[in-house]
């Protein structure tokens, strides 16, 4: 019997680790939760998780689980005679999401503040009076010189949307950096930060639109920019045409 | 864009352009794995050291393996980490740029390994298959999906594990499978969308020639799968595949005929896929011989005349050349010991002596084969073909009534081997009097062994040779060599801490030449001490 013992010791700490390490979460945790529910839960649950009647994911109040190992188990194996399917989730994943639920719970989801938009009128705006093809890519369109806005409505809410386009500098993503360099030559170099270290950085070229490592003693200076070069949509657009353009951005689910 | 797409493909089809890059499976279209970089020769050598290590996420299971051949573009290095995730790094610092995930779906049930042979490219664009069964396209400069086509049903078995082919416009793949009962096929896809051109059925449906080689209704669930990548002659516009084994693998007799085009080497147009001629080196395979090994492409003077051939040494144990422009046999010879024919008859075919029984038959070599899917080499300068080989092995190979069930390993028996296919742990006691592994030097005009580099445990590993007389390999204890491709002597050795998996890549960036392998679950690059 001893070592059944010992095996449910052995178990019980492997959970105790494995509720440490989701407890620890960063904010780049709750992100890819974020990302993890827009992409497998908001299809039905919504963006905001309150679209199922009766179940309000950002109330933090769940009728069939009383805590994170409870949710953990919802989330992978769904619930049975229900809508809720299981999920194909590794348990470090399911931790994420779980952790983004709970932070609903305390923030809330963010809401739009626009009026109603037309997701068809916003694609024309996108494509024509918006000029965002000129730097973004939507499927096949338009230029890899900024974020991909390729099915961002799976990966970020209306109101995230909103935002971008009214107040672009609050908050840039870490995947959406630009860095500006200046060689030792004078020459002058914008690209996408795709990665850093201490000796080098790893650019998308803004020119060129090619991969490139630059070596930072090879630079007079360099900058990652704290604003966005995206241009503020605030005084460009009119709010109904704002909320049309998020209306659009939020309709693409699509990856490709 | 077109235009750059087109160009890239007419300095593809030449071989000897581009010789800083390596842009496809084998580095070449015609499967020689042979890199025209000097910089790095048999006198210098001894002065490779490491540049940069890449580690990667991938699972530490036993079945999980690196195999991916890594591609290299214009100083970025593109990898694919077992099972579907795309890294574009840095060629010269081991930098990351960015990576793509594909997450498999629960369904994927690839028979043998949640494994990723790499990608193909065509100007932007990255190629890549995966175990849930799909084809997908990727701009090579920041991951984004281009397309993603469905090639069949993961719960069917159906798993796409082979590094895509791009000929001119169109990327070359077929599905996995071969033990789960699939029915394979060889297709073609537009590179621009995804959409299928053509497809060559490798088990012949009713109607199609070679039907008749499957008894009742057998071929419904033959295999002849496709997981590894085939070679293009673009004066022919021939394209020449290994084809996997029959199914049910050990269980002939629930499938009478030769089943064809299982075991077997195919050469298809490239703009139609209409079958040109084909060789079949296992008839009525009971031992799991795929010809899933890469048909090497060469122009030789053969008795006295120029010939154009293509040349393999098989996992059923024996070498072959053949013509490639109409599939005639001009050579065959074992290169391992081989009990289950006692040789070839004038046509190629074998000499058939040994069977898979429902007691159980010792047949050499084993289930493994002589050689397998690991990438050999063929330098045009030594005219010799450096092989991956597995020596002395044997399997007891077991028939049985298997009835198909969808998703269920199909293979009506089984093998015992006295040398295990995968092992987790780089451990080994078997004595080289039981078994042992080789990298085989066969003179291509003779199949007589010029040398032999023998290696205490088996080898998974890849060959690239060079135009400096150098042939660099690994092998699974975990050491990476560069060989003497005239002696096999060995001039530099690096112990890499995991076993060597896929095949060697040289590159060049800024006119400095890297050798590149996967080993365990890393990539380790090396390149001359400045």
């Amino acid at each position: 019997m001893q070592w059944k013992s010992l095996l449910a010791a052995a178990l019980l700490s492997a959970i105790g680790l494995a509720a440490q390490e989701v407890h620890g979460v960063t904010p780049a945790d709750l992100e890819r939760g974020l990302q993890l529910f827009l992409n497998n839960c908001a299809g039905c649950h919504g963006p905001d998780g309150d679209l199922v009647p009766d179940v309000n994911l950002a109330s933090g109040k769940f009728r069939r689980a009383q805590g994170d190992n409870d949710l953990r188990g919802i989330v992978l194996r769904g619930i049975p005679g229900t809508a809720m399917p299981p999920g194909n989730y590794t348990p470090e994943q399911a931790g994420v999401l779980v952790a983004y639920l709970r932070s609903l719970a305390s923030s809330g989801a963010p809401k739009r503040t626009g009026p109603p938009g037309d997701a068809s009128l916003g694609k024309a705006i996108v494509e024509t009076k918006g000029q965002c093809l000129q730097c973004h890519r939507i499927g096949r369109a338009g230029s890899i010189a900024g974020p991909d806005l390729t099915g961002i409505g799976g990966m970020r809410r209306g109101a995230d949307l909103e935002q971008s386009l009214i107040n672009p500098d609050a908050e840039i993503r870490p995947d959406n950096l630009t860095v500006v360099a200046v060689a030792k030559d004078g020459k002058k170099i914008t690209g996408r930060l795709m990665n850093m270290d201490t000796y080098t950085l790893q650019i998308l070229d803004g020119s060129s639109l090619k991969l490139r490592t630059l070596k930072k003693d090879d630079l007079r200076e360099y900058e990652v920019l704290k604003k966005s070069p995206m241009p503020n949509f605030r005084d460009k657009l009119s709010e109904q045409e704002i909320s049309d353009v998020v209306s659009y951005l939020v309709s693409l689910k699509e990856r490709i | 864009m077109r235009i750059t797409a087109l160009l890239f493909t007419i300095a593809l089809a030449s071989n000897a352009q581009e010789t800083q890059n390596w842009l496809t499976y084998s580095g070449r279209i015609d499967g020689q794995r042979y890199s025209t970089l000097t910089q790095i020769t048999p006198a210098n050598v001894k002065d490779l050291e490491l540049k940069w290590v890449l580690q990667t996420r991938a699972p530490a299971e036993p079945n999980s393996k690196y195999e991916a051949t890594s591609l290299v573009a214009d100083g970025i290095l593109y990898t694919v980490q077992p099972p579907n995730v795309v890294v574009a790094l840095d060629a010269v610092t081991g930098r990351i740029f960015w990576t793509y995930a594909h997450n498999p779906s629960p369904e994927a049930r690839p028979c043998c390994g949640r494994i990723n042979r790499g990608l193909a490219m065509l100007g932007n664009t990255l190629f890549m298959g995966t175990i849930d069964g799909y084809l997908l396209a990727l701009d090579a400069r920041d991951g984004h999906l281009i397309w993603s086509t469905k090639m069949g049903r993961p719960e069917e078995g159906y798993a796409v594990t082979a590094a895509p082919l791009v000929v001119k416009d169109k990327v070359i793949v077929g599905p996995a499978g071969g033990e789960l009962g699939i029915s394979g096929y060889l297709a073609a896809y537009s590179a621009e969308t995804g959409k299928e051109i053509w497809r060559f059925h490798t088990i012949p449906q009713p109607g199609e020639p070679g039907h008749d080689s499957w008894g009742g209704d057998s071929w419904r669930h033959g295999g002849g799968s496709i997981w590894t990548t085939g070679s293009y002659d673009p004066e022919s516009n021939l394209i020449y595949w290994g084809i996997g084994n029959a199914g049910p693998d050990w269980n002939g007799d629930v499938r009478p005929g030769d089943n064809l085009y299982t075991s077997s080497f195919i050469a298809v147009d490239a703009d139609t896929g209409k079958l040109k001629w084909h060789f079949q080196f296992t008839p009525h395979d009971e031992f799991d011989f795929d010809a899933a090994q890469i048909p090497v492409l060469a122009d030789l003077e053969w008795k006295g005349k120029p010939r154009k051939v293509v040349m393999t040494a098989n996992r059923n144990g024996f070498f072959y050349v053949l013509d490639r422009l109409t599939g005639e046999f001009l050579l065959g010879k074992s290169f391992a010991k081989v009990t289950w024919a006692s040789g070839l008859d004038d046509k190629g075919r074998p000499v058939r002596t040994g069977h898979s029984t429902p007691e159980g038959s010792v047949i050499y070599p084993e289930n493994q084969g002589a050689t397998n899917w690991y990438n050999p080499a063929y330098s045009p300068r030594t005219g010799m073909l450096y092989v991956p080989c597995w020596m002395d092995t044997w399997s007891i190979y077991t028939s049985r009534v298997e009835p198909y069930q969808e998703g269920l390993w199909y293979s009506g028996g089984g093998a015992t081997h006295n040398v295990p296919g995968v092992r987790p742990a780089l451990v080994t006691r078997r004595q080289p009097d039981i078994a042992w592994a080789a990298i085989q030097a066969l003179d291509v005009k003779t199949g007589a062994v010029k040398w032999q580099f023998r290696m205490t445990d088996v080898t998974d590993s890849g060959v690239l040779a060079t135009a400096t007389d150098l042939v660099f390999a690994g092998g699974r204890e975990g050491y990476f060599y560069a060989l003497d491709a005239r002696s096999g002597a060995v001039l530099w050795k690096s112990m890499v801490g995991g076993a060597v998996s896929a095949g060697p890549t040289a590159y060049a960036v800024d006119g400095k030449e890297y050798i590149s392998i996967p080993a365990g679950n890393a990539i380790f690059t090396f390149g001359l001490r400045q």
